[in-house]
């Protein structure tokens, strides 16, 4: 007798594995393009972006269609989702003319050929050498440059001045070490009724990588290697860094137990409500604007070390031409005028984000808001990590870089060694 | 001999019915080839790729390299999480399974007579089915949610209450997705909320299928409700309950959805599921052709498991 169910069962099983198979990819085109700024024709232009940065992306896409003949039609595709569709997409060589990429995962998709090469393209800009080359360095791959900055995004300490001056603290002298911040927030914690000192996503390997790391950068220690393969996140930097966290935790300084189990959706969330000291967040007020902590309250300053010194995660989102991109020329007349004065000042700057380029770093709305000047500022003593395993080893939730933060944090310290280990295998997996 | 004598017509009898029989078998493939080509292009054809895969060194991003058969298959149980998540993939199935069944049986019982509000009852409990799974995870997620969780006030009223009580250490606090446990009890909830009222409706049919007689005459033979029960709902059930097992196993097998909306495996991967593992070795780690494996592997246990299940069936149908 045929069985529906067990065959409904088996084709589900099957069709599992067979999403995201086509055909072989392509290599991407050799020619790195011809300068200019493109050709505005009115052609629709097929974008693919994350959901992560959807509100920065669609001021941007929304200016250029307001004054452009061309029109980007942006995909905002979910942020966990966003690697699966890309990875599926290029494999069937379904690719849109343009899409965003987490900076971080750059690497990875610049190395299989997923964009055109567009170095000349870049060279031609009169402001290429002005553009943040932390993106920049990220995108290129073996000499060639396929991308270039399109959301930057930036880590800094925010900390309520309100909350500040409530403990007894000076809302106008931020920390500038770890051990500062620790004072701070504890101060604030004993404020109780509600309020907590600090917090952090604890199971969120992508937000520690992003707000921990430039703790270690400011130092001027490592946590990787500089080709990506060697992890020293067991080094005594790092570990003085996850003892701190953990005696926060320990001590009920840090919001528990939502920090314990907040996995990304929403770690920036709680410092909106106003019921957090001080904590490390993305470098954007735009982010904050519809939050129930007023303006005036938000505190900016850049992240420091165990010893002092300043850093940054310069994140956000790289963009390039896809392998598949119908619309080249086009699609160039979008990012060229994406990297423009025009962009970064009344669109970038003017929604109070960090711009992409370091000679407009002091523009007429910084000097409206000396917090928007301080993250403009730092980004040229941050970085952005390289790694070709990026995705699989810091942002998988599974990944062994969320099972070491934890075991430092909420768990056993003892295994940081083994589990820095699990690391370094994931980092030189082929 | 009358038969020779006979064989110039038996000869074009024979041949007609010949001709007839190929004619009809000929009509019988026309029939059978629209389900025929269907489940080749849709499920013949996908394992054959998926078998394939499977045996290839295939990148997501690179496609086929090269072929490395077994060595897929030897990788698919030498990953630290791969054990854990079929024992934990089995936990969750008996789970799912003990309590939607078990539920789904009450209900279809509590509903089966008709009475005033019973319509009511029956669409009420059967609402939920008609939500996406994504759908009803995400709501449930933000349901659990820390911060925007309108349930969060009753955890921390336990929670305070529990510290206060010295029963709850204040590091390891109670929520919804906080520990192994929780997830997979809220997990669970979710599921028997959403598909109780699904197996309800199966269960339903097969008790309208009981004939009243034999209740009638076990009443007037002074049946108690509970010797009705296990002696005639339960035995003439038998198929119904077949039925609501294998496709309530199948699916707890088969969990994706409700994990990957609400718990991404965590915390501290305590709920893998044996799905999970498959989509992360595609799209994560970008290796199709272990991936593939591990869909190979699970297809053949499922298989197995449903032979078992169908022959139990067959068993009890002849008795």
């Amino acid at each position: 007798m045929r069985n529906p169910f067990r065959l409904s069962a088996l084709a589900t099983v099957a069709l599992v594995a067979v999403v995201g198979c086509g055909s072989s990819s392509t290599p991407a085109p050799v020619s790195s393009g011809s300068a200019g700024a493109g050709v505005d024709d009115g052609t629709h232009i097929t974008m693919w972006s994350r959901a992560a940065t959807q509100v920065r992306a669609q001021a941007l896409v929304d200016a250029y269609n307001a004054s452009h003949k061309n029109k980007v039609d942006m995909t905002v595709v979910p942020t966990d989702d966003y690697q699966t569709k890309v990875g599926s997409a290029a494999a069937a060589n379904g690719l849109p003319d343009l899409f965003s990429a987490d900076v971080v995962f750059m690497p990875n998709w610049t190395s299989a050929g997923l964009f055109q090469d567009i170095t000349a393209r870049i060279k031609s800009l009169p402001y290429a050498d002005k553009i943040t080359q932390a993106h920049i360095v990220a995108s290129t791959w073996e000499g060639k440059e396929y991308g270039l900055p399109f959301v930057a995004d930036l880590s800094v300490w925010m900390y309520n001045k309100k909350l500040f001056t409530q403990a007894g603290l000076d809302p106008n002298k931020p920390p500038t070490t770890l051990a500062e911040f620790a004072a701070d927030a504890r101060a604030v914690a004993k404020l109780g009724n509600g309020i907590h000192g600090t917090f952090f996503g604890g199971n969120c390997g992508g937000c520690e990588v992003f707000t921990w790391w430039p703790i270690a950068w400011a130092d001027g220690e490592k946590v990787m290697s500089d080709d990506g393969k060697t992890s020293m996140l067991n080094s005594d930097e790092n570990k003085a860094i996850y003892a701190t966290m953990k005696s926060l935790v320990d001590d009920g300084t840090v919001m528990m137990p939502d920090s314990k189990t907040e996995a990304g959706p929403t770690w920036t969330s709680f410092f909106g409500k106003g019921i957090i000291g001080i904590q490390p967040m993305p470098a954007s007020l735009q982010g904050l604007a519809n939050s129930a902590l007023a303006d005036a309250d938000i505190g900016v300053t850049p992240i420091a070390g165990v010893k002092g010194g300043q850093s940054t995660f310069v994140g956000g989102d790289s963009i390039g031409l896809s392998k598949n991109a119908k619309n080249v020329e086009q699609a160039w007349n979008f990012l060229a005028w994406l990297e423009g004065d025009d962009a970064q000042i009344n669109v970038v700057a003017k929604g109070g984000n960090v711009v992409s380029r370091t000679d407009l770093a002091n523009n007429q709305y910084t000097a409206a808001d000396p917090r928007v000047l301080t993250m403009n500022q730092i980004a040229a003593k941050g970085q952005t990590p390289f790694a070709l395993r990026f995705g699989q080893t810091y942002n998988d939730s599974q990944g062994p870089w969320l099972i070491l933060l934890r075991d430092a944090v909420f768990g056993d310290p003892s295994k940081i060694d083994a589990d820095n280990a699990a690391v370094n295998t994931s980092l030189q997996s082929q | 001999m009358a038969i020779i004598a006979a064989s110039p017509r038996g000869k074009a009898g024979s041949g007609r019915r010949v001709g007839w029989k190929r004619s009809r078998q000929i009509l019988g493939l026309l029939y059978a080839m629209p389900t025929m080509i269907y489940v080749a292009v849709f499920f013949v054809l996908p394992v054959c790729l998926v078998f394939l895969m499977s045996s290839s060194s295939w990148s997501l991003l690179t496609g086929s390299k090269a072929i490395n058969f077994p060595d897929n298959y030897s990788n698919v149980s030498a990953g630290a999480l791969f054990w854990p998540a079929v024992w934990f993939t089995i936990e969750y199935t008996v789970l799912v399974t003990f309590f939607l069944v078990g539920l789904g049986l009450g209900l279809a019982l509590l509903v089966q007579e008709g009475s005033r509000w019973i319509g009511a009852l029956r669409t009420s409990f059967l609402l939920p089915s008609a939500l996406g799974l994504a759908t009803a995870s995400l709501l449930y997620w933000g349901l659990y949610s820390g911060s925007i969780g309108p349930l969060n006030g009753v955890l921390d009223a336990i929670n305070s209450t529990g510290i206060r009580a010295g029963l709850i250490d204040p590091a390891n606090q109670v929520t919804f997705l906080g520990s192994g446990t929780t997830a997979l009890l809220s997990t669970t909830f979710l599921i028997v909320w959403k598909f109780s009222g699904f197996y309800m409706l199966i269960l339903l049919v097969g008790l309208q299928a009981i004939p009243h007689d034999i209740y009638e005459a076990a009443s007037i033979d002074g049946a108690s409700r509970w010797q009705t029960f296990r002696s005639i709902t339960l035995p003439l059930l038998r198929r119904s309950l077949a039925l609501s097992l294998i496709l309530c196993i199948t699916g707890s097998l088969l969990a994706f959805d409700q994990f990957y909306v609400l718990t991404h495996g965590g915390p501290d991967n305590t709920t893998v599921t044996v799905v999970q593992l498959i989509y992360r070795e595609a799209f994560i780690r970008q290796n199709l052709g272990t991936a593939a494996a591990l869909s190979i592997v699970l297809l053949v246990a499922l298989l197995a498991l449903n032979a078992i299940q169908f022959r139990g069936i067959r068993a009890a149908g002849d008795d």
